[in-house]
């Protein structure tokens, strides 16, 4: 396994750069994720419209570059979409991660395609899989948890 | 035994890793085996396997003889003054839990106190705060200082006449300050207060006498001592171990079971309740013998070579940091580098074939203080050499080219 497949240029603008990064205004769903072995964080925001749509998203946390990017692209990636999409968007990258499945949604743009492949090569690693899918599980809880306004 | 050759009395260092020899800079997490220790484990599985302390056939006392020969080996080695001080548990962590369980429901109640320091692995304040959760005790933390060291002072501020259990590390396996456990001990005797000892790195990093130390209890990692996995020992002086109530119930640790009542075994075998690790108690030895035929003078003498040339290294290299600067440190550097998350690191290391730790190391109390939520971890063993350290400062140095830093 290379190492440069793990981190890729992509990975490490995210890591060093990452987007959506602080809470979010009018957020109504947030949801935590921490690994106790390694004392990595995520805090997720998410504010989900009438029309169940992802109108805002991002995160707070610390870790390494791989879940700081994993959650930076994961902000860019789920803005935007409805809910059921960015379930569907969820259920494949844990599938790329943990199963090597291809991405195959249609929904995604031919860039984001290929920033969220990017992670793909986290598969190789075993130890770093937590570190790329903390984010995305976190998101799996807010967008599941209940809304804060009502 | 020449420590030139020693990492050809490891087997696992004949393999590659990623391609590449096998640089392990993580023996403060565990150590690797001498072929001697794994050929022990096997030859008494081949011819002298049994349970122990039971049966009256010839393999159970031939295994129940070499079990108690280890006993009266760390006795020795530990210079332990009775054989019944030595108490063989799964781990240091079950050596601690242990006192804690059974100190801590004899002597410690609502209002009472127990000093430990920032320093502490999970596994001596955790049990602790069983006790504080049980029975309503306080916890009090004596500081790190700047350097990453524990002051005596310090602790005797924090004694007040409800002081029950000081419990302290030897040696911290972050900053690798070496704590002054005698003076703490004198200063404890003054106010009759127990000692209870980590040495989980203290005991493979140390040369260790029990009744010059003049502690309570201390807790040993087999497996950081070239010993096998899951098992550990504690030792208790011989006035705990006839006063204090049993730790676990079952087979071995008792004197007679009658339907109304039940009595104890008076000696340490109140503490070895159930089927023990017999093949590794008695490979125990060979790690000891191991220790022994190079001389843990040496060994350490070694150690602190590669530590120092380490440092020196490590402190040329400006992106480095590195945690605590203690006067008395054991084999052990912990570090971060700018820009570059520990995991990074150790991912990026573990590529050229250099095994070390990331993470907080079971210290997040020592890591808030710092202000950091991880850092990376070399540590060292008999094994290393200092190649090892010039290939780990190479692998840094590629970190920081695939960070672009």
């Amino acid at each position: 396994m290379e190492l440069k497949e793990l981190y890729q240029e992509i990975i490490l603008d995210h890591g060093k750069n990452p987007r959506n990064f602080g809470k979010c205004n009018q957020f109504n769903r947030d949801a935590k994720a921490h690994n106790p072995l390694c004392g990595d964080k995520v805090h997720i925001y998410l504010k989900l419209d009438k029309e169940k749509i992802v109108e805002d998203l991002t995160f707070e946390g610390e870790g390494c570059a791989i879940s700081l990017a994993s959650a930076s692209i994961l902000t860019e990636t789920i803005k935007g979409k409805n809910f059921n999409v960015a379930k569907k968007i969820i259920e494949d990258f844990l599938n790329m991660i943990k199963n090597e499945v291809k991405i195959s949604i249609n929904s995604l743009n031919e860039d984001q395609k290929t920033t969220i492949m990017s992670l793909s090569g986290v598969n190789q690693f075993p130890m770093r899989v937590k570190c790329a899918t903390m984010a995305w599980h976190a998101l799996t809880s807010a967008l599941e948890g209940e809304n804060k306004n009502e | 035994m020449d420590i030139k050759n020693i990492k050809s009395e490891f087997p696992i260092f004949k393999q590659k890793i990623n391609g590449k020899p096998l640089v392990y800079l993580d023996s403060a997490n565990s150590s690797q085996k001498p072929q001697s220790v794994i050929k022990r484990i096997s030859s008494f599985y081949e011819t002298e396997y049994s349970n122990v302390g039971r049966s009256v056939h010839s393999l159970a006392v031939k295994a129940t003889n070499r079990f108690e020969d280890t006993r009266d080996k760390v006795k020795n080695y530990i210079n332990a003054e009775y054989r019944e001080e030595i108490i063989f548990t799964k781990g240091a962590t079950d050596a601690i839990n242990l006192v804690a369980s059974s100190y801590g429901k004899k002597f410690i109640n609502k209002g009472d106190e127990i000093i430990i320091t920032e320093l502490e692995h999970h596994s001596n304040y955790v049990p602790w705060n069983f006790i504080r959760e049980n029975v309503g005790a306080n916890i009090k933390f004596a500081p790190v200082n700047s350097k990453g060291e524990i002051e005596v002072d310090d602790i005797k501020k924090l004694i007040t006449d409800k002081t029950k259990i000081i419990a302290i590390t030897h040696l911290s396996n972050v900053t690798g300050a070496i704590i002054p456990i005698k003076k703490i001990v004198d200063l404890a005797k003054s106010k009759k207060i127990p000692v209870l000892v980590d040495g989980t790195q203290g005991a493979p990093h140390l040369e260790i006498d029990m009744q010059s130390l003049g502690c309570d209890f201390y807790a040993i990692s087999c497996h950081k001592m070239y010993g096998p996995n899951g098992l550990g020992v504690l030792y208790m002086k011989k006035k705990w171990v006839d006063i204090l109530p049993p730790y676990q119930g079952g087979g071995g640790m008792i004197d007679e079971v009658k339907k109304e009542k039940i009595t104890y075994a008076s000696s340490q075998l109140k503490f070895e309740a159930g089927t023990m690790q017999t093949a590794e108690v008695v490979s125990f030895s060979e790690a000891i013998n191991f220790i022994e035929k190079i001389g843990i003078k040496k060994i350490l003498e070694h150690e602190n070579k590669i530590m120092e040339y380490g440092l020196e290294k490590l402190k040329k290299n400006n992106s480095v940091n590195i945690i605590g600067d203690p006067l008395n440190k054991g084999s052990v550097i912990s570090f971060t580098i700018k820009g570059i998350h520990p995991h990074d690191i150790a991912t990026i290391l573990d590529d050229d074939g250099v095994a070390i730790r990331a993470g907080h190391h079971c210290c997040q109390i020592l890591h808030e203080k710092i202000g950091i939520s991880a850092s990376a971890r070399a540590s060292f063993g008999v094994y290393n050499t200092k190649e090892d350290i010039d290939i780990l400062c190479n692998a840094i140095d590629k970190c920081k080219k695939v960070f672009n830093i």
